[in-house]
């Protein structure tokens, strides 16, 4: 009897462990909300509003990506996540999405076995520094002592750049960006280092933002974007494809705006098969054809989510730079709907 | 077992494991011992199938790859090209850093603070009440963090340190910045092998002279004036070859350069804060073990010592403190292994110790969670063990000797 109790609680774990690996779309829809995991302030990606409502460039792909799957925007369990939380929370299943400014690496992708579902943000690694210093080149920084997230690539490109031009610093290592700003302002560091959009949108909050400036060096790539558990596929392409359709409707020209209008049918057959009209793609994805409509009315398109929220009419003032729309010459590019 | 077979009245019916005394007990520690690993093997099922589905193995290979990140407070030679194994070591020996040095600012704290709050002055007394109460009733990590403000916060940076700032270093020598504090560091020139070697050889001496004195006054009775002599060759032996060599011991002082202060040593804000953190606080407690030592030993026990002439300084350290020792070493032991295991909340102030590196940063870049947990916990099983080890061996050596 003993035997049997022990087999089959072998086998019930055994079960309860592969179940839940598979399946996210079902255990979403099931949950009826989505888990999605982002970071723990960064104005313009991800912050609370005055109403402590999650808002920014990073939670409104969490935002379309609800809407496609369970027709509510608001049907998402935001979870705030340090650098160094973010892929044990992803992998152990207490998100369903990470949304984080989390840059697309070799080993992240292949060893870490993360599906980086594509890019939402292009950005690469910069200094912030106070004017008074009197420095205007990141290779002037010999001796510095520089804040830094841990658990980052901003760390690991850090320590290469240095090494490579042959200078000497003083990592102070910092687990929040809330932390990081503290020790930056009090002057516990003299150059507050990580992506570039960050430091706009960390600068933005600063009462003295003019006394501060970001030196020109860029010195490593970023591709951000949204990250999946590795081996659902199904899922992966749902994310994959409800951030093209931001995209595209933004090349196609489907805004807020028209979104009604267009959705009633154009002469523009990939516009109808983006909103559902034509074709059968919604289906393929496991959902209903109308689900990059909705994504797509949440929050506009591509172009409109960047410059509502971190776009050079906000206060972090983002060019669209690397990422404008391919035929504006950035690397913004969808894939075909057909 | 064999009892059962003997007894030839009653034979063993199956009821009886569960009725029987003699069995009863036999019987609920195998049913606890098959729970138990029945539940240890769940877990173990449960890592390899997920670690399985998530398509990652068990391996730790990634010990040995490079690192690629910078530690700023190494003991040993690392840099970023250095392998996780390195940088694994490099915080393990920063944990053991701040672990021994709280463990003995600690302890200073905690004999001082115990005695005084015994003392017949009511200032003194409540005083240390006042530290006591304030410090061990308060989580730990609000004094690392709010320590660790204050520096970063209170005191001036360094470019405050320039021409026409408005900060100045104390003696020229020592500079308090929100960065850390800079002091003067020796450098060992040649012939400070010597010079070691003479202050070795003085130890040594002073060691053996107290020794020679404790047999004597066994022996005769005289008391030999041991503080003064002890005192003089802890100093003069040293300071005459000082000078003999030609001072071959220098100071490095530290100095302003570009960004921060260069040369001389640099103790961190996040040392700083972990370390007077950790040992005000565990020094709270320790301070109240000492008091409860000192308060087990009879009042009689001093009266007889008064009564037999000794003056009161002789009976606390001759009468009391060694009986109340006894009491006091089996606590402390576990404040040592508590102030140790606190130490990664080093996490708070950015200190790179253990957790922060091996636990921390290598997790994060390698993506080895599981290994690398174990690897600290396994880190801070064997260290904790030692501690008590060596400290049960003390415990041994001083307690009361029964012939």
């Amino acid at each position: 009897m003993i035997k049997s109790v022990f087999l089959g609680t072998f086998a019930a774990a055994g079960l309860a462990a592969g179940v839940a690996g598979a399946a996210t779309l079902d255990d979403v829809k099931a949950n009826d909300v989505l888990k999605c995991g982002i970071s723990t302030g960064l104005a313009g990606f991800s912050a609370p509003d005055a109403n402590g409502v999650w808002q920014g460039f990073d939670v409104a792909v969490c935002r379309a990506v609800a809407a496609a799957v369970l027709g509510d925007s608001n049907k998402i369990e935001f979870v705030p996540l340090t650098t160094q939380t973010r892929f044990t929370a992803l992998g152990s299943g207490e998100i369903d999405l990470l949304s984080r400014n989390t840059t697309w690496t070799f080993t992240r992708d292949v060893d870490l076995k993360q599906t980086f579902v594509g890019v939402n943000y292009y950005d690469g690694q910069g200094f912030m520094i106070r004017k008074d210093m009197g420095v205007g080149s990141a290779t002037e920084l010999d001796g510095a002592t520089v804040c830094i997230q841990t658990g980052t690539t901003t760390e690991l490109n850090l320590s290469d750049y240095f090494r490579v031009n042959n200078m000497d610093y003083d990592p102070v290592p910092i687990e929040t960006n809330n932390e990081a700003i503290q020790q930056y302002q009090a002057g516990a560091c003299d150059v507050y280092t990580t992506d570039a959009s960050g430091l706009a949108a960390t600068r933005a909050t600063f009462e003295d933002a003019e006394a501060h400036m970001i030196l020109p060096e860029i010195i490593s790539k970023e591709p951000l974007g949204p990250v999946v558990r590795h081996g659902d596929d199904q899922w992966a392409d749902i994310v994959r494809w409800t951030l093209n359709a931001l995209i595209a409707a933004e090349e196609y020209g489907v805004t807020s705006a028209n979104l009604e209008k267009m959705a009633e049918g154009t002469d523009n057959p990939e516009i109808n098969r983006l909103l559902g009209n034509e074709g059968n793609l919604g289906e393929m994805l496991g959902l209903d054809a109308e689900f990059a409509r909705r994504a797509i009315a949440v929050a506009g398109n591509y172009g409109e989510i960047f410059a509502s929220n971190i776009g050079e009419g906000t206060p972090i003032g983002l060019a669209r730079g690397l990422n404008a729309q391919w035929t504006q010459g950035g690397l913004m590019y969808s894939p075909p709907f057909r | 077992m064999s009892t059962v077979v003997d007894d030839g009245r009653q034979s063993f019916r199956p009821s009886m494991l569960l009725y029987d005394t003699r069995y009863r007990s036999l019987t609920i520690q195998v049913v606890a011992a098959i729970l138990i690993a029945l539940g240890m093997s769940w877990l173990l099922w449960n890592v390899v199938q997920n670690l399985a589905a998530q398509g990652k193995d068990f391996s730790f290979g990634f010990l040995g790859q490079r690192a690629g990140y910078d530690i700023n407070q190494q003991l040993i030679d690392y840099n970023s090209n250095s392998s996780h194994a390195r940088a694994a070591l490099v915080g393990i020996l920063n944990t053991l850093l701040v672990a021994f040095l709280g463990c003995v600012l600690a302890t200073i704290l905690g004999v001082i603070a115990g005695v005084l709050r015994l003392s017949n002055n009511w200032l003194v007394a409540r005083m240390m009440t006042v530290y006591v109460e304030g410090f061990r009733n308060v989580p730990l990590l609000l004094w690392i963090i709010a320590i660790f403000a204050l520096m970063a916060e209170g005191m001036p940076q360094p470019r405050d340190f320039r021409e026409g700032g408005d900060a100045s270093m104390v003696l020229d020598s020592v500079a308090i910045t929100n960065r850390g504090i800079y002091l003067p560091m020796p450098v060992w020139g040649p012939g400070s092998g010597v010079l070691l070697a003479v202050f070795a050889a003085s130890l040594a001496a002073i060691w053996a002279f107290r020794r020679y004195a404790h047999k004597r006054q066994e022996a005769t009775g005289e008391i030999l004036p041991v503080l003064g002599v002890s005192l003089a060759l802890f100093f003069l032996p040293a300071i005459v070859f000082y000078f003999i060599l030609g001072g071959p011991v220098s100071l490095s002082y530290p100095e302003l350069k570009g960004f921060n202060f260069g040369g001389g040593l640099h103790l961190r804000n996040s040392l700083i804060a972990l370390w007077l953190a950790l040992s005000l606080y565990t020094g709270a407690f320790i301070a109240e073990i000492v008091r409860g030592g000192i308060l087990a030993i009879s009042k009689g026990q001093s009266e007889a010592a008064f009564a037999l002439g000794l003056r009161p300084r002789r009976t606390m350290s001759l009468v009391v403190l060694p009986q109340a020792l006894r009491v006091i070493i089996p606590p402390l032991i576990s404040q040592y292994l508590n102030l140790t295991k606190n130490s990664s909340l080093a996490i708070a102030v950015g200190y790179m110790d253990a957790r922060a590196t091996l636990g921390g940063i290598t997790i994060n870049q390698t993506g080895r969670e599981l290994e690398g947990m174990f690897l600290l916990g396994l880190f801070y099983l064997v260290l904790s063990l030692l501690i008590s080890g060596v400290m049960n061996i003390y415990n041994a050596s001083i307690k009361l000797k029964e012939r």
